[in-house]
């Protein structure tokens, strides 16, 4: 195998606006990032993870994340994710995955009302999804946040079989706007998807501040580099 | 044909918006002891008549109008 690292997508929406970040972070981490652009209606064959990246697509117009799961790439994006694709949802991202039915639940305003923007500390809960694979339970990241609209909510049926599952993945480790049991990223049933509102491509390099973002990039980009080995040695 | 759409958070779920109308309008001195916020969408539909177009506003709330987790619809006559 080469030594180039594994393509992955970031889709830009409209009003997306961490893209170039989330591109910079998956470069300084060795993958080959690719901008996305959300009317491309087919990924290419060699891609190997997505990301579906923060901001405020569609103006957040109707509700945070709805317009864009009827975007072409969106047609793509759950394709790539029902053969288990691993795709990260990040904030907006994660708004997104919720409204196009790809994760459980949804994302409302935050309960003090307040656009949140600091450090957090999260607690890793599951290490049974590949964005986790490199962490232990009970694992703690700094990460920061930067949302209006990051208060999860689910009814208590679904929420107890998403405890079951071993859905839930992390939690702020304090409560910071009010989601359900301080829950700040969940997974589908598989773990290929992940949707977290902290900003992991903010929190790769220690000039800039923590770097609790590392581990679930490497975790992604360590995914995609086994999807893409899969196929070369696959019919493909 | 013109319907109207009034979408509701559901009853329980938070609605930090309408709880901040509360205040203002009690610090405005409004007696005001709730208040919910929601949205109204204006739709003009090609039909061949109101049940048609009725039919087709409940799959557009199911699909993006409204999201059943946190919200509820009312399809009413729109404006004339």
């Amino acid at each position: 195998m080469s030594e180039r690292g594994p393509r992955i997508a970031v889709v830009t929406f409209p009003g997306s606006n961490d893209d170039g970040d989330a591109r910079l972070a998956l470069e300084h981490l060795g993958a080959d990032a690719v901008a996305v652009w959300h009317a491309t209606s087919e990924l290419d064959s060699d891609i190997g993870g997505v990301i579906l990246p923060g901001g405020f697509s569609y103006g957040d117009y109707l509700r945070c994340g709805a317009l864009a799961r009827s975007a072409p790439v969106m047609d793509a994006v759950r394709e790539f994710a029902a053969v288990g694709g691993p795709v990260l949802g990040i904030c907006n991202g994660f708004q997104i995955l919720c409204e196009a039915g790809l994760l459980p639940g949804v994302l409302r305003p935050n309960r003090q009302l307040e656009f949140l923007c600091t450090d957090v500390t999260v607690v890793v809960e599951s290490a049974g999804t590949p964005f986790t694979s490199g962490l232990a339970r009970g694992d703690e990241l700094v990460i920061p946040v930067k949302h209006g609209e990051g208060n999860w909510v689910v009814d208590d049926g679904l929420y107890a079989e998403l405890v079951e599952g071993g859905q839930i993945v992390l939690r702020y480790a304090e409560d910071v706007n009010g989601s359900r049991d301080r829950v700040a990223g969940i997974a589908n049933r598989d773990g290929n998807v992940l949707g977290l509102m902290p900003h992991p491509e903010h929190a790769v390099d220690p000039l800039l501040g923590p770097t609790g973002g590392l581990p679930l990039l490497q975790g992604l980009i360590g995914a995609a580099r086994e999807r893409l080995a899969g196929y070369a040695l696959g019919p493909r | 044909m013109r319907l109207t759409v009034l979408i509701r958070p559901k009853a329980g779920i938070l609605d930090p918006q309408g709880d901040a109308v509360q205040a203002s309008l009690a610090h405005l001195g409004f007696a005001v002891t709730a208040a919910r916020v929601g949205r109204l969408v204006d739709l003009e539909i090609a039909a061949v008549d109101e049940a048609a177009a009725r039919n087709e506003v409940e799959r557009m709330c199911a699909e993006l109008l409204a999201n059943p987790l946190i919200e509820s619809f009312e399809i009413v006559s729109g404006p004339t």
